[in-house]
Order: structure tokens, then sequence, then C-alpha cells
């Protein structure tokens, strides 16, 4: 750690301008991530055994060269594999993802479609992950020892350790098939229309309009699958958190701040969840990983018809082109989670910025 | 505003830590509180502002003029926090926020306990910095604690401590995560605030020589029960007690000089 007690012009280096320079590396940074993703899930898609011809065409066509060779040659499997991933890659920069074998249209106009959906579907249960599994991990380390704190051990280690495919069965099956207080399957009420589509995220489309009718349906069918997916990070986010926020309250600086006869409140939100929000920012930016793969089962049971479903069907029907889309999109997904990680840690703690 | 501990008695676990202090701080005057580790100096300073660990019990007496602090209520025990009594811990390092800046950590409690509003309690501030001689101090406001370097955080600490103007000033070891060089300036500081702002000092060491150096009086503690008490000169010189004698003889020249600069060997 430096020890130099005033460096020359500090008043220079202080303010945007290192934030600014830590964003830009960091944004850099994920350029050539990005770029590497391409490579990979290009040569990965390429080296699947199977033959996209015979997945895609039927018995007949099968048995004539001329129309195998037509179809390859439409689909550019006629050239070599690094022209192959040179037009794929020139598409990428352009927006064009190459056309969907199975729907044949553009695979962007298609994850256009499902993407926003499994946003929508995983933002809502990082959402209520981050709220409830902060507030039960504070709550626990507050009152450590105590029946709450044993409480919520239990919880978390129930969400932790149910598979989210039962949980999505059995919730399913209780709310709605027996209780009848959620509704089915989908994203919203069929008879209601949707709103205009602004974000792809319902919820917020429903808002922009208005539509208040629209934005309630559409809440009743997100808060099932959104909880049954939530679950795992919540147990995970208040383990984390309890542990974090008991490591802070045993920091020098916290008796300091009791020292000064601060309120309790102020020491809290200040001094103590201020520190433990690095380790909890951590964990929810991998959380988010997993959570993302979470949906494609849950987007199963409850017919949400997400980027998970399109995956699974275009992976079964050697759909390279959606496969390398989608795999784009989700390895791109994961790159802005961790740029959104690494600008917290700058923003949460100085000596990160100040480096 | 003077500080009378009479009979504190404190018990952790059922384990009893202080047996019957009896100590009395007045205003102007620096008392140090000798003994070594675990001869219950930091658990006397802790138990004046109620920051004993949890699970203690501390019967007694710490009276703050005519208050009784023991039995104060909370809400009214943390007004007496950090705006009557205020203390300086060991290690500046540790006892900062890495996270906030000087500016809100010295301002922060000024504005609590005095009500003042944003740009008074940063005019004090700076004014504070420029005090405890930190360079720079408009500047300084806005840096975060690893930016400045050990004696300067400690420093740094001392003005915070003095934001809200106690009358009582606790400092637990506050050179002894320092290096030797800048030990004595600390102390002078801390020194001349005492007989500038005529503060109350409680001065926690085990270093017999920041002792020497700064203390008008002087207690020795051991097991939990203070062993002699006396003026610096009278304690230091013509020690009553054994243990006092034998702490003063570990010192490589003990009792040769009765204010030496302050060293840094540990006990």
């Amino acid at each position: 750690m430096p020890t130099t007690a005033a460096p020359p012009r500090p008043s220079r280096r202080r303010g945007a301008h290192p934030l600014a320079r830590f964003l830009i590396r960091r944004i850099l940074m994920a350029l050539l991530l990005a770029w590497g993703i391409t490579l990979v899930t290009f040569v990965l898609t390429n080296l699947v055994p199977g033959d996209p011809v015979a997945a895609n065409l039927g018995q007949r066509a099968l048995g004539d060269p001329a129309i195998v060779a037509q179809w390859r040659s439409e689909h550019g499997l006629d050239k070599p594999l690094w022209e192959q991933y040179l037009l794929h890659l020139q598409g990428v920069v352009h927006g064009d993802l190459g056309t969907s074998q199975q729907s044949h249209r553009p695979v962007s106009q298609d994850l256009a479609e499902f993407v926003p959906a499994t946003l929508e579907l995983a933002g809502a249960a990082i959402l209520v992950s981050l709220v409830l599994g902060v507030a039960f991990g504070v709550i626990a380390a507050l009152r450590r020892d105590r029946l709450s704190d044993h409480a919520l051990r239990v919880l978390s280690l129930i969400g932790i350790s149910v598979p989210t495919f039962w949980l999505a069965l059995v919730a399913f099956y209780v709310f709605f098939y027996r209780l009848q207080i959620t509704p089915g399957s989908g994203r919203v009420d069929a008879a209601l229309g949707t709103a205009p589509a602004v974000t792809g995220l319902q919820t917020v489309d429903a808002l922009l309009a208005g539509r208040w009718d629209i934005f309630g349906s559409a809440v009743g069918h997100l808060i099932t699958p959104a909880l049954v997916l939530a679950l795992y990070t919540i147990g995970l986010l208040t383990r984390f958190t309890r542990s974090a926020v008991l490591e802070v309250l045993g920091q020098d600086y916290v008796r300091a701040a009791r020292a000064k006869g601060l309120p309790g409140r102020t020491i809290l939100f200040r001094y103590v969840l201020r520190s433990a929000l690095v380790p909890i920012v951590t964990v929810a930016g991998l959380a988010f990983g997993s959570l993302l793969s979470g949906t494609v089962l849950v987007e199963a049971i409850f017919a949400w018809p997400g980027v998970g479903q399109y995956a699974y069907k275009s992976a079964t029907t050697l759909d390279l082109p959606a496969v390398m889309g989608v795999g784009l999109v989700v390895g791109v997904v994961y790159l802005v989670i961790n740029l959104i990680v690494d600008v917290l840690y700058g923003v949460i703690d100085p000596r990160v910025r100040l480096q | 505003m003077t500080l009378d501990i009479t009979d504190l008695k404190v018990t952790i676990g059922g384990k009893e830590i202080l047996r019957g202090v009896d100590l009395s701080l007045q205003e102007g005057r620096v008392h140090g509180l000798a003994g070594e580790s675990g001869s219950g100096k930091t658990m006397t300073g802790l138990a004046v502002l109620g920051l004993l660990p949890h699970g203690s019990r501390a019967t007694g007496s710490i009276a703050l003029g005519d208050r009784e602090l023991l039995t104060l209520p909370p809400k009214e025990l943390n007004r007496v926090r950090g705006g009557e009594v205020a203390m300086v811990f060991q290690d500046p390092a540790t006892s900062l926020h890495p996270m906030l800046t000087i500016g809100k950590q010295l301002t922060e409690h000024m504005r609590h306990h005095l009500g003042v509003d944003k740009r008074e309690a940063r005019r004090r501030a700076v004014e504070l910095l420029g005090k405890v001689r930190i360079p720079g101090a408009e500047e300084a406001y806005g840096r975060f604690p690893h930016q400045f370097s050990g004696g300067m955080r400690q420093r740094v600490a001392i003005a915070i401590a003095l934001a809200c103007s106690p009358k009582v000033l606790i400092a637990d070891e506050p050179t002894t995560a320092l290096d030797v060089t800048v030990q004595a300036g600390v102390l002078r500081l801390l020194r001349g605030l005492c007989d500038e702002l005529g503060l109350a000092v409680l001065l926690v060491t085990h270093d017999l020589g920041v002792m020497s150096a700064v203390a008008d009086e002087v207690s020795v503690m051991k097991d939990g029960l203070v062993v002699e008490t006396g003026a610096r000169g009278q304690v230091l010189r013509e020690p009553a007690h054994p243990y006092t004698r034998s702490l003063l003889d570990s010192l490589p020249d003990a009792g040769s000089d009765p204010a030496p600069a302050p060293r840094s060997e540990d006990s």
C-alpha cells in the first residue's frame, strides 16, 4: 500500500478522470472477450458430431446429391471452415446472425423475440434474490444464534439444495392446478392482447403504455417462475451476506463508528453494508450465470417463450446459426454482468478505482 | 469536566476482567494508564463508552461530571459518545473506514451531534485537519484513508475524535501501530491539544517511554486492578509497588531518566 502522504498533484488524479479510465479499460477488455466468444461458439458448434444436412432435409431429399449440394451452398456449408468463420464474424458485426434453418427467419429476429422474455424472467429473479437474500442475510447476522437466524439457515439450505426443475413442477402443481391462485403458462393473458413492444419486457412495456390490466397479468404470470428460479440464489445470497456482515461487524472501524455515537441505522448502512457489498456483488454476479441456465428448465415447465426453449429446439435440430446466436447472446449477457460487477467494485471501493 | 471511575468491575462470560478499578481524569491533564497485555487497560477505556464486548457486565461507577455513564439510557449514552467522550484507537489503518472519505468521517458525527449544516461542518473539518497539522487540509478533506501514511492517518483519527469538541479523550495505544519516527509527533500533538483545549485525556499504553513523555499522572494496572497511581515523577522515579518496579526494571535504561524522549520498545 502506498504510504506517501501527499502525491504531488492529487486534484488532477481525482474525480471523474480515473473512473473514466477504469471504465474504458474494462470495456475494451469486454470487447476483446466478445470476439473470443464468437470464436468459441463457432468452433464448438462446428465440432458437434452430427450432420445438419441430415437433421434438416427429409429422407427423400437426402437421397438426391443435387439437393444436398444446393442446401449446403445455400447455407454456406461448402466453404472452408475459416471462410465460414470470417463470414460469420462479418455478419455478427453487422448484426446479421444468419438465417435459422428451422424457422427460416433471421436468427437476430428470433432472438429479439425470445431473449427479452428470458431477461425479464432472470432479471425479476435476480432482483427478488438480491432484495430478499441481502435482507435475510443481514437479519441473520444481526440476530446471530437466535431463532430467526436458525430459521433463515434452514430456509437458505432448502433453497440451495432443492433442484429447480422439481420445485418448478411442484409450484406449478400447487399454485396453478390445486390452489388456482396463479395464472398458468405464458407471459400474459392472451385475451388482453399485448402492449406495443418497446423494450420487449412485458411488465415495462405495459407500464409505458399505461395498460395496468396487462401489467397486472404480466406480473401475475412472472411471479411464480421468478420465485422458483430465485430460491436457489436467495439461499446463496443469504449465506454469503450473513458471513460478510458478521465479518464487517467485527472490524475496528465499526467499533470506531459506535464510539462516535452514530445512530445504529447509519452504522448498518454506511459502515457495515458498504463493506459487505463487495462479496455480495461478487456472488450475485456469479449467481446470475447459474440463474440463466436455470431458466431453460423453468421456461419449459411454465411454457415461458424464452431463449431457453429456443436453444433447446435449435440444438436438437442442429440449427447451427441459431445455436451460435444463442451462444453469442448468452456469452454477451455474461460479459455485461461481469462488466457491471467490475464497475460496481470501482463504485463501492475507492481503492479499486484509484489504483 | 472530570471523569471519575470508582470500583469498576467488569465480567465477560463469568470471567472477572476488571476487579475494582479507580481512576480520576481532570481537565487539561493527561492520565497515563500502563500495564501489560491483558491487565485490563483497554477494557477500562472501552467501558467508559459502553463499548464492551457482547456478554459483558459492568458494575461500579463511571461518573462524567454528575452523570452516571453506566446506567445512562442508550440514547443519551449515544450523545455522550463522540460528543462528550471521544476515543482514538490503536491502529488507524483499521479504525478508519477504507471506503469513506476523510471528510465524510470527520463531518458525519458533527452533523449528527451538533446539528450543523454541510458547509459549516466542512469548514470546521478543514480547520481541524489544519489543527492536527495535516498538510493541504482542503485537499485532504476529499481523500480516502489509504492515501495517507500511518502517522497522518492517526492524526486524522485524532481530528475525528475532536470534531464535536469533547471534554474527555480516551486514547487506546495511539502510537503502538506507528513507526518510531512518527510516534513523537503524534504524542506532542496529543499533549498540545490537551493543554490548548483543556481536554481530560486517558492515555492507555504499555509503553512506559510514551508515558513518561506526556503523562501528568500515571496509573499502573495488573490483573484487573490499579496497583499504583500518582504523579508521573513519583511513580516512575520512586515506585511504591513491586510490580511497577519490575516494569521499570525491564526497560533498558530503567529509572535513569524520568522524562526521556518517547521510545518504542515493546514491554
